[in-house]
């Protein structure tokens, strides 16, 4: 082996650089079928449910109701369970590593271990944010299509009425741009928490049902605050924080949203902050 | 070139790793020798910066592991053969290492066929078996050809052919200048592969020695006599200063005295010998003596735990 083959890789220059281990986690991601598999049933889902749920409601709205439709939210309600399955995808980037003892590998020949994580993290934001904004556009069309021909149906009188109104909107109208590509850096910062949550728990089982809880129960749970404290404290939760880009109005029901870019802002500091405590346990701890 | 200097590992109350002090040269295999539990994968991990020594340190060519510019090239380990994802091909793990030191696909089709995986190098590594592990463990080791080589039990597992294929392998590579620490629990892989021996038991250095050093100081010769008069004879050997045990087939193992001293005292007690011979101890059980002492030495003074645990 040596004289020849030896020859030729001390031609070359070997040494360990960034771009090389970003080039790693990207050929890990794509060579894994489980991962593209869950990338299509996230868009498979976010886009399935994001058209019927838009449907449901253009075909189902009262005149009480008006004020409340988002035709932008409301075309991409399926990011809430495309979230889930980007979670899968984030927390298993790195606990799968765990489970199968490749970590071990990874961080011998990356011994250092805050490259390799942020590697990770860049080739998952990319990832997820390509696959999100696919995501965002198709429902966000399908839904215009939908609400450009809303029905309302007034059940006031004896009989109902029903009318039919045009309530989509286009790209070019105020704030719909950023909402439609917020839907992609949602499901992005989304899948980050989760790779965080897996860093700091090392298995898989605790680290997913730790993202769903945090990003799926915890508003639930909100709904059941006393009615004081839901108005201050619910558009602090990730959730709510994270969804103020993807809205163009400034409620969810009865609460108040933070603006776009503060909510987002308030979603990505949660992130990274599980990121940064994630780094610290990661340099620390035997592998 | 591998340093340890007075390296030590605790895992809560466990001590898995004593003070344990040794060399690693290049251009040898040196075999890293003790029973299950002594504290060799523990070791081997603190080589390449996975654990952090509780006290002591450890440098692989002259610095800590971790601080080289090139770690694929400085060392190659093989420590867990399992550690890969099934569901990746065994192509695409080597691949994903090679990048991080922009490493050429031709080098990850180069290892893959020094091992004998390019056949199968496009299917799902959890079809694999034990053996096929091992070799794509070998292929990451072997990836970035580099000058320090570790191996933790790297024959688990592998059929006769590839057992002797390892062997031969790692000669190679130490004739070729390189750094080769392979580790076993069992004295008999390792007497006609390694050069040096690094014995630990309990995670304690035992011994760190050539293998013929070892021979020398631990391998007690004795002599194997048949005669039919055993207790005429036994009496004459035990008065010139042997020790002597019979054997279940009747024959007697002499120590103390050699060969040639045993036939010449039943020569002149008139002692009638169908068969005398002079026999080595196996370095197995050498092996098994001493660190079977380690494990007694141990049990008193350290941590206190009962003895019934430590010899388990
Ligand atoms: N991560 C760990 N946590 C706790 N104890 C450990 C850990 N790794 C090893 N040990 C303990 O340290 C001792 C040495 O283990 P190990 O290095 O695997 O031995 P060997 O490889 O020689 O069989 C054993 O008693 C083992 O139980
Ligand atoms: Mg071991």
């Amino acid at each position: 082996m040596r004289p020849d083959a030896a020859a030729a890789l001390e031609a070359r220059a070997t040494t360990l650089t960034f771009g090389g281990v970003l080039r790693s986690e990207w050929t890990k991601i794509r060579s894994l079928r489980s991962t593209v598999w869950t990338l299509v049933a996230t868009v498979v889902l976010t886009i399935g449910t994001s058209a019927l749920l838009a449907w449901a409601v253009s075909a189902h709205l009262e005149p009480s109701f008006l004020a409340d439709v988002d035709p932008v939210r409301d075309s991409m309600s399926g990011l809430m369970f495309g979230q889930l399955t980007v979670a899968v995808i984030g927390a298993m980037a790195i606990t799968s590593e765990y489970s199968t003892g490749t970590i071990r590998t990874t961080l011998t020949v990356v011994p250092r271990r805050v490259t390799v994580l942020t590697a990770k993290l860049t080739v998952l934001a990319c990832v997820v944010l390509v696959c999100g904004l696919l995501c965002s556009f198709v429902s966000f069309f399908i839904g215009q299509s939908f609400f450009a021909n809303a029905t309302v149906t007034d059940r006031d009188g004896a009989a109902d009425t029903v009318t039919h109104l045009d309530l989509h909107v286009a790209l070019t109208d105020p704030g719909v741009l950023r909402a439609v590509v917020g839907g992609g850096l949602y499901l992005a910062a989304g899948g980050l928490l989760a790779l965080a949550l897996g860093a700091l728990l090392r298995n898989t089982a605790a680290a997913i049902s730790t993202a769903i809880g945090l990003l799926f129960v915890v508003p639930l749970l909100a709904n059941f605050l006393p009615s004081a404290w839901e108005a201050n404290v619910v558009k602090w939760l990730p959730t709510n924080a994270g969804s103020a880009i993807w809205s163009l109005r400034p409620t969810t029901g009865d609460n108040p949203m933070l603006g776009p870019w503060t909510g987002y802002g308030v979603f990505v500091a949660y992130v990274l902050t599980a990121l940064l405590a994630a780094a610290v346990l990661l340099r620390r701890r035997d592998t | 070139m591998i340093e340890a200097l007075h390296l030590s590992k605790r895992y809560g109350e466990r001590l898995a790793v004593d003070d344990l002090s040794f060399e690693v040269l290049p251009g040898r295999v040196t075999g890293f020798l003790g029973p299950n539990g002594a504290g060799k994968s523990t070791t081997m991990r603190m080589i390449v910066g996975l654990d952090a020594p509780s006290g002591g340190s450890v440098t692989v060519c002259g610095q800590p592991y971790t601080q080289h510019g090139s770690p694929l090239s400085t060392v190659g380990a093989l420590l867990d053969a399992r550690a890969v994802h099934g569901g990746r091909s065994a192509y695409d793990h080597l691949l994903s290492l090679a990048h991080t030191h922009g490493l050429r696909r031709r080098r990850v089709q180069e290892v893959l066929e020094l091992v004998g995986l390019a056949e199968v190098s496009r299917r799902p590594v959890r079809g694999f078996s034990l053996g096929m592990s091992q070799r794509l463990g070998i292929a990451v080791a072997l990836l970035g050809d580099p000058e320090v080589l570790l191996f933790d039990e790297p024959v688990n597992g592998l059929d006769p052919e590839g057992i002797v294929w390892i062997r031969g392998l790692m000669r190679e590579l130490a004739a070729q200048g390189r750094t080769v620490l392979v580790s076993s629990h069992l004295m008999s892989e390792m007497e006609h592969t390694a050069d040096d021996l690094v014995v630990i038991g309990k995670g304690r250095l035992i011994s760190s020695c050539t293998v013929d050093e070892f021979i020398e100081r631990n391998c007690r010769t004795e002599v194997r006599v048949t005669t039919p008069e055993p207790a005429r004879l036994v009496a004459l050997l035990e008065e010139h200063g042997g020790t002597v045990r019979s054997e279940p087939d009747g024959s007697l193992v002499v120590g103390g005295l050699d060969a040639v001293r045993v036939g010449d005292l039943a020569f002149d007690g008139s002692v009638r010998i169908h068969q005398l011979v002079s026999v080595q101890a196996s370095l197995e059980a050498a092996f098994m003596e001493l660190t079977r002492s380690s494990v007694e030495y141990q049990a008193s003074p350290s941590v206190g735990a009962p003895e019934a645990e430590v010899r388990s």
